[in-house]
């Protein structure tokens, strides 16, 4: 390493703690979006396996659930370990959960279904996984709306955090959706269920505690 | 290839004898026009079944009942081989042809038993022997709406059980797969299926001339992942039907409990026909997306569902045999 390039890092106090506060938000950014470029990258390669429609959809159904205990994960994390720094996560990782939900939810609207909004439509009210996983949606659409610092504001922390309390109904229903889609083979969706439980058994402990 | 041929509605094959196999299946090469009508469709066909060795084609297949609609083209080995539902090798479709190397399809034996003169413990080969071995091109419609077109070499299923001459008292033929969880990876799985997976028909569902035992794919034996050595395919009933790696072939007179129905009775049920009138909790049976088109790129993302037809557009064969039923009880 050069000189001046020290000289430059310690006349701005280089420290492994500020490199961390400026590096987390960018790399977070960079570790949410792999998984979609990875999917861009596969279709251009012709790897998205004999029913791409299916594949797409439930590669984005897949990292939509991921990410979304991702972000629940946010809280029991920083409980146990005292890191206050991850907080700084939680909203980046809930929005990007949101994103994935959307565009898993594109996925089939557009792709599986034509938007051929009568067919879908049969498959809300009819199919009870699908029922399901709208309703995950309908409770994430207003945290998205209101993850903004000015609706916190606008709202006031206490409203703002009852409101954002839909996240752990969302959350179950995102599993629930995924344990009924299935036929028979349990043992993803039951590792999904076991991360949540355990998820909420830390905030619940150390609420109680 | 659209092949035309006549309704053979009038034949009524309720009790199986040697004389309605005979002449429904005599129909019914008449009709498709592949057969010349000279071959005689005796006791013995011209052709044996037997396996090629390693890494060769079967020698003698001859053409068999085929009916493409215009939109039907046959779908890419490498969809065949690699987008498969066979539990016992995991519940994804990726998981039997990553898992199912170890499997040991021969030798193999398959035990016939129940109501017949005839039952016997038989080796895979002496099973196929007396049988012609056919290609058969049929539409595969799965549950899950998706569907294929695969070129199946097999051997007549009613041939097989005249065979084994079933009693008077056998209403239906049950079928079991083997059991070999040191194998089979998914049978080592609690949250799988209960094992051994069973399907069943009916003896007049069995004698239809469309049934058959598939031993191979495009020229080759049965891949692990599609139920080597020998497997079960109906093409007017879902996919799940195809009970595969068969053991054993019962002749019973209850209506067999098949594995699905037993796992899920409100969503499965014995008959299982394709019906795009009839939905499954899960999913509408309406349309169906075709598997294999786009080689695993962006196309594929762009390629529309198509209509389901009624009986998987085999209703000229096999709508006889479920005339007078509600095929809303019997799903």
């Amino acid at each position: 390493m050069s000189a001046d390039v020290t000289s430059a890092r310690s006349s701005q106090g280089f420290s492994w703690d500020s490199l961390l506060r400026r590096g987390l938000k960018p790399m977070a950014h960079v570790l949410c979006l792999a998984p979609l470029l990875w999917l861009i990258y596969r279709g251009f390669n012709s790897s998205l396996g004999a029913n791409p429609v299916e594949f797409v959809i439930r590669y984005l159904g897949d990292w939509a659930l991921r990410f979304l205990l991702i972000a629940l994960a946010v809280t029991p994390v920083r409980l146990i370990t005292g890191w206050l720094i991850v907080a700084r996560l939680r909203r980046t990782l809930g929005l990007y959960a949101f994103a994935y939900v959307v565009i898993h939810i594109m996925s089939y609207v557009g792709l599986d279904h034509f938007f051929d909004w009568a067919t879908i439509w049969a498959d809300i009210v009819k199919r009870t996984y699908i029922t399901v996983g709208m309703a995950a949606l309908l409770m994430l659409l207003p945290l998205a709306i209101t993850s903004t610092d000015g609706m916190i504001k606008r709202l006031g922390g206490a409203r703002w955090r009852r409101l954002h309390m839909l996240v752990y109904p969302a959350g179950i229903a995102g599993v629930i959706h995924y344990f009924l889609m299935i036929k028979a083979g349990y043992k993803e969706p039951l590792i999904y269920a076991l991360i949540l439980t355990a998820l909420f058994g830390v905030r619940l402990f150390k609420r109680l505690a | 290839m659209l092949i035309r041929h006549k309704k053979a509605s009038d034949v009524a094959s309720h009790e199986i004898t040697p004389k309605d196999v005979y002449v429904n299946r005599r129909r019914f090469m008449q009709a498709s026009g592949l057969i010349a009508g000279s071959i005689a469709l005796g006791a013995l066909p011209s052709a044996a079944a037997v396996l090629p060795a390693k890494g060769q084609k079967f020698a003698d297949v001859k053409k068999g009942y085929s009916k493409l609609g215009d939109t039907d083209s046959l779908s890419p080995p490498e969809a065949i081989y690699s987008y498969n539902n066979y539990y016992e090798f995991g519940s994804s479709k990726e998981d039997p042809a990553k898992n199912a190397g170890p499997f040991k399809p021969l030798p193999w034996t398959i035990k016939v038993d129940g109501l017949c003169n005839k039952p016997g413990t038989i080796s895979f080969e002496d099973f196929i022997k007396p049988h012609a071995l056919e290609e058969r091109v049929y539409r595969m419609r799965c549950v899950e709406a998706w569907s294929m077109v695969i070129p199946w070499n097999g051997i007549s299923l009613g041939e097989v059980i005249k065979r084994f001459e079933p009693q008077g008292s056998a209403k239906y033929v049950r079928f079991e797969t083997v059991v070999r969880p040191e194998e089979m990876v998914g049978q080592r799985d609690r949250h799988n299926l209960p094992w051994p997976y069973i399907e069943g028909l009916r003896l007049d569902e069995a004698a239809n001339p469309l049934a058959i035992l598939a031993i191979g794919i495009y020229g080759d034996p049965l891949l692990n992942q599609n139920g080597a050595p020998i497997r079960l395919v109906t093409p007017w009933k879902y996919g799940f039907k195809g009970v595969k790696s068969i053991v054993r072939m019962s002749f019973v007179e209850e209506q067999p409990k098949n594995t699905w129905q037993v796992m899920n009775p409100g969503e499965y049920g014995f008959y299982s026909n394709v019906n795009p009138e009839v939905d499954h909790p899960r999913w509408s049976q309406a349309s169906e997306r075709r598997i294999g088109g786009s080689g695993g790129g962006l196309r594929g993302l762009i390629a529309p569902r198509q209509e389901t037809l009624m009986f998987n557009g085999y209703a000229e064969e096999v709508a006889q045999l479920y005339a007078g039923m509600d095929l809303k009880k019997f799903y």
